[in-house]
């Protein structure tokens, strides 16, 4: 006969509110194999852990019931403390008496026979529990970044810094990302290549850092602690050993196509680096736009390479490689405000994005670093912003802020008019949202002292009218409507998820929200985990973020995974999937629906008649297995059972509720 | 190619010309209209509020006497009524049974429903029409002016992209004229205001006029009446040389090499012939 | 300002349109697409904000509603994807009903109009915004 105890938590009034804790511990002590029963106002504090390790200790008392909050609070304080008393953990169960219970009812009448039904429930399944071992997973100490933005940039340096070897791998040519692509940076107008090349070089020079640019990750196998991943590396078409980076190849290449970098405003050429100060030097050969590999011919950069770096005859290759970690840091795309006809983006070069304007600030941008207007060279005078294009938009965009624009948008109204002291702008808004450090401040000063009009508002449509662009758009707070005759407009298009944001969170093994931003575990409490343990996120993918928030995030994620890479071996599930193979049939259902991969099938011999026969079985590789249960819910012979969980278990639990009273 | 065809109160009235010139060019080009015997107004306005089904009972009766054939009409207004009264009718249930129940027809939102403007594009094809055209018109700069009602709301009416359209452009191209493009072609004419607000329409008109002129336009094309009419009436040219507006299917007609005397022949043998065959 | 939360024409229009005032941020985009405002006495995100606030006097007296030619552009490009057009029809139609309106009748047209005005034109005119 086992011999249970069960322990009830008051959590205060939150239990004890609504369920007669003096009814449920007499009504516990008629259940069968139960010999003890005890409460406590907090079962959670020490106190109460010692109640019930004494408890165990003096009567005995081989397996524990506690009716207490739902197991994902405190199922792990007190199997510890049943440990400490001697029990495997895994001879104790919770039943959820408070969020199941007392929080769904307010009548002490219902609330009471629902909490004293669920500990039934409880000490019928503990009396069917075995003592279970969690399995020891050795840690590769080493860590995948899959994006060189300044989220990978950063999580990399401090993984680096912890003693712990990481590559990060960059689909363009060069590491920076999207901080690359601006001028300066709010609120503090700080110039954004010289505060992100230097982390760029510490990255590149790191002996713990690997750079793996102009590459993407393929296939992630295994699971925490000993992640399998296949790196395609493009083929670059330079060798980067010889390449000293002097430039001398696409200064003599005859081909061009539109520069990715500067948002398609201008031509790189077919072999290029995307931007000067590109991260490594090493240039990159479009495969697409040259003349040798279109046509057969040219050669130029071939032949004026002084160390004769160039070389067509390189193939994609394969890195296979394990990692102990994953950070995914893959950033974020603007929305195309060519779905919104009404502004005319595309159709007017006068029409820009936000990220597009960035780049007319900048020295080695498409104008220069001269603000002017593309149609004709004139520096523009009136310039119209307008805000949340795509953003809190659930008819044609997205329905949520995109958190930025209103701060990038006050940075390049102050900019602009520092390079055009008599340009003039307006900004159409629907809220201004200034939320952290100096941002407020930031913002009053461009409407203050930079004299930038902000017009609570949105814009109906664009005329292009000669050389100017007649916005006809509403201030709502005067009531009146507004045409203004523009030199230029600024669409704050919003921050979106990568377009193959989805791809890159299949193969990583982690989800997305509606808009294909990656999610996080626990909205509060697991910012940078994800349900797929040891992969966490940082930065943009995430959700729209500024450059604090996401260094931040970053660095959270990155003292995640150091965590992690610290610990010599894990410890696995010990809920993992058992197959009885007697009983298999090999029809394999499991072996389909296992979402880890974690079902493989076996050849078994048994003696049959006299005689030896091969049979077909599945089989469980338990480090693989997260306990979710899909195999044993498929399996049509009921072969396979859940440890901690097994049929018995449950049909014990459904037979305690169902069968009495 | 078949269809039934519903010309509406208007074309047999004000816009008696867009018939007749849609009808001589339809047989020009091999694209049958069988007029809808015996049929009603189209209810002239589709009701935005869900329980004023009374609005409903003409268009639902047109519709259902299609038959399932497909249902042509020329009149903008007249397309988007009944097109959105059979999107109700496929979407609302509750309103189906009654309106059918009362007009004792069965009829529950099936058939295509098409402006000529979609035969053109969809059935025949512009470039097919292109090659069937007698006196291209070129050298004539033509702005189209799409107005309100087919194009939006743009998920039931599905007649073109509601900012961006480009069906009457690619109709000017394949006339064989060149495309003037203004920014005000999308832009609502007014509507009603140039009864009760005719200042307010003569500005609305007039940017669209102008505009259309500026951009250098001799002409605007509309498929609608009402549009036709503001744009004609109301409207402030300065003096300057006016911009004629025309019906899409009287520059087409020009464009097939016919004659207006031609044309009405053609369309009162046709229309006799057709109620013949019907009887 | 009676600000009690929903009044009877805006429960009534809600009821009957579908659409909810309370979706609505007033970022004001309806009024800056809408073509006819300089005839309008309230712009039409005002007179959404009047009907989340239940200002039904201020709104049975303004001309809006009734200026309003259902273009739809609106609803075309609300970002709440809030269908005005049939809001202004259910503030119009519930003043219809109650015979609180006639605005817009043969009365009101010259003999010149009424000739030359294309036949749709005048019986969905009649409709709207008579009863």
């Amino acid at each position: 006969m086992p011999r249970t105890g069960v322990f009830i938590c008051h959590c205060g009034t939150n239990i004890a509110g609504t369920v007669d804790i003096a009814r449920a511990i007499d009504a516990s002590r008629n259940f069968p194999g139960v010999v003890h029963a005890d409460e406590y106002r907090y079962l959670c504090s020490e106190m109460g852990q010692d109640l019930i390790k004494n408890a165990i200790n003096e009567n005995n008392l081989d397996r524990v019931v506690v009716g207490t909050c739902s197991p994902r609070m405190h199922e792990g304080t007190f199997r510890k403390a049943a440990a400490e008393a001697g029990l495997n953990p895994y001879m104790l169960e919770v039943a959820n008496i408070r969020e199941h219970c007392s929080w769904v009812h307010r009548d002490i009448e219902e609330g009471t026979p629902k909490a004293i039904a669920l500990l039934r429930a409880a000490a019928a399944k503990v009396a069917l529990n075995d003592p279970l071992d969690s399995p020891e997973l050795e840690v590769e100490k080493r860590a995948l970044v899959i994006g060189g933005g300044i989220a990978g940039i950063q999580a990399a340096i401090d993984i680096a810094e912890a003693g712990y070897v990481v590559d990060v791998v960059e689909r363009e040519p060069s590491i920076g990302g999207r901080m690359a692509q601006l001028e300066k940076t709010f609120p503090t107008l700080d110039c954004s290549a010289c505060i992100l090349t230097p982390k760029m070089v510490e990255a590149a020079q790191h002996p713990n850092i690997n750079l793996i640019t102009y590459s993407e990750v393929e296939e992630v196998k295994g699971f925490v602690g000993q992640f399998d991943v296949k790196i395609k590396m493009k083929a670059r078409s330079i060798d980067p050993v010889k390449c000293t980076g002097c430039g001398v190849c696409y200064e003599k290449c005859p081909a061009k196509a539109p520069s990715e970098f500067e948002m398609g405003m201008t031509k790189r050429k077919a072999i290029y680096v995307p931007f000067p100060q590109a991260v490594p030097n090493v240039p990159v050969i479009d495969r697409e736009n040259c003349l040798y590999f279109k046509k057969g011919r040219c050669q130029i950069c071939a032949k004026e390479c002084p160390p004769q770096a160039v070389d067509y005859e390189q193939q994609d290759q394969i890195i296979e490689r394990r990692y102990g970690a994953i950070i995914v840091a893959t950033g974020f795309d603007q929305l195309d405000p060519s779905s919104y006809g009404e502004y005319g983006y595309g159709q007017h070069p006068d029409i820009l994005t936000a990220l597009e304007f960035e780049r007319l600030f900048n020295a080695s941008g498409p104008t220069g670093g001269k603000v002017v207007r593309l149609s004709d060279g004139k520096p523009p005078k009136k310039v119209v912003f307008i805000q949340c294009i795509g953003s809190r938009d659930k008819a044609r965009g997205m329905n949520y802020c995109s958190k930025i624009c209103c701060m990038f948008t006050a940075k390049q109204a102050i900019l602009l008019k520092e390079k055009v002291p008599d340009a003039k702008s307006y900004v159409f808004y629907i809220d201004v949202r200034t939320a952290g450090k100096g941002y407020e401040e930031f913002q009053r000063r461009a409407a203050e002292e930079y004299d930038v009009a902000y017009l609570r508002g949105q814009v109906g449509k664009i005329f292009p009218e000669g050389d100017h662009l007649v916005v006809h758009g509403v201030d709502s707070l005067s009531g009146k409507v507004v045409d203004i005759k523009a030199d230029m407009v600024v669409l704050a298009a919003a921050s979106i998820a990568r377009a193959d944001a989805p791809e890159v969170g299949r193969i990583v093994g982690i989800n997305s929200d509606s808009y294909h931003f990656f999610n996080e575990a626990h909205p509060k409490l697991k910012p940078v985990e994800t349900h797929t343990a040891g992969v966490f996120i940082a930065g943009a993918c995430q959700a729209p973020k500024d450059i604090p928030d996401t260094v931040a995030q970053a660095g959270a994620a990155a003292v995640k995974a150091i965590g992690l890479l610290s610990k010599d071996v894990l410890k696995g599930e010990a809920c993992t999937a058992i197959v009885n193979q007697a009983e298999c049939s090999g029809c394999l259902y499991c072996e389909a629906v296992c979402p880890y991969n974690a079902i493989n099938h076996i050849e078994i011999e048994e003696r049959y008649h006299e005689e030896m026969h091969k049979r077909t079985v599945a089989e469980v590789n338990p480090s693989l297995c997260q306990g979710c249960g899909s195999c044993s819910v498929a399996c049509r012979s009921g072969s396979i059972n859940l440890k901690g969980f097994t049929n018995e278990q449950i049909l014990a639990e459904v037979d305690a509720i169902c069968l009495q009273r | 190619m078949r269809y039934r065809y519903f010309p509406g109160c208007t074309l047999k009235g004000q816009a008696k010309n867009m018939e007749n010139t849609t009808m001589a060019a339809a047989h020009a080009l091999g694209i049958e209209l069988v007029e809808l015997d015996q049929w009603q107004c189209c209810g002239a306005v589709y009701p935005l509020y869900e329980d004023e089904l009374i609005s409903l009972l003409s268009p639902v009766r047109t519709l259902a006497a299609a038959e399932g054939e497909p249902l042509v009409s020329l009149c903008a207004a007249c397309h988007h009524v009944l097109k959105r009264a059979q999107e109700l009718m496929q979407r609302n249930e509750d309103a189906r049974h009654k309106v059918t129940d009362y007009l004792e027809v069965d009829y529950k939102g099936e058939g295509r429903v098409l402006h000529f403007l979609e035969v053109l594009r969809d059935d025949l094809g512009f470039d097919k029409l292109k090659e069937m055209i007698k006196k291209p018109l070129e050298g004539r700069k033509i702005a189209a002016y799409y107005g309100c009602l087919l194009l939006r709301p743009s998920k039931v009416m599905q007649f073109d992209d509601p900012e961006n359209p480009t069906i009457m452009e690619d109709l000017i191209k394949a006339l064989g004229a060149e495309v003037v493009k203004s920014p005000y072609r999308t832009e609502c004419c007014g509507a009603y205001l140039s009864v009760s607000e005719e200042a307010v329409a003569r500005d609305t008109v007039s940017k669209i006029i102008n505009s259309a002129r500026e951009a250098g336009a001799e002409a605007l094309i509309t498929a609608c009446p009402l549009c036709r009419y503001n744009l004609e009436n109301c409207v402030d040219q300065d003096g300057k040389e006016p911009v004629k507006v025309y019906y899409f299917s009287e520059l087409l007609a020009e464009a097939m090499g016919l004659q207006f005397d031609q044309l009405m022949s053609k369309a009162l043998e046709r229309r006799r012939g057709k109620n013949g065959n019907q009887q | 300002m009676a600000t009690s939360s929903k009044t009877r024409l805006v429960e009534e229009m809600q009821k009957q349109s579908g659409q909810d005032p309370n979706g609505c941020f007033q970022c004001a985009k309806c009024s800056a697409a809408c073509p006819v405002t300089a005839a309008m006495d309230l712009l039409p995100h005002q007179v959404i904000r009047y009907l989340q606030l239940g200002l039904e006097e201020e709104l049975a007296n303004s001309k809006t509603p009734w200026v309003c030619a259902s273009c739809f552009t609106c609803a075309a490009r609300c970002p709440r994807d809030l269908d005005l057009a049939r809001m202004m029809e259910g503030v119009r139609l519930v003043m219809l009903r109650r015979r609180e309106g006639n605005k817009f009748g043969p009365a009101d047209l010259t003999p010149e109009q009424l000739a030359k005005l294309p036949q749709q034109a005048l019986v969905s005119g009649f409709r709207k915004y008579n009863k």
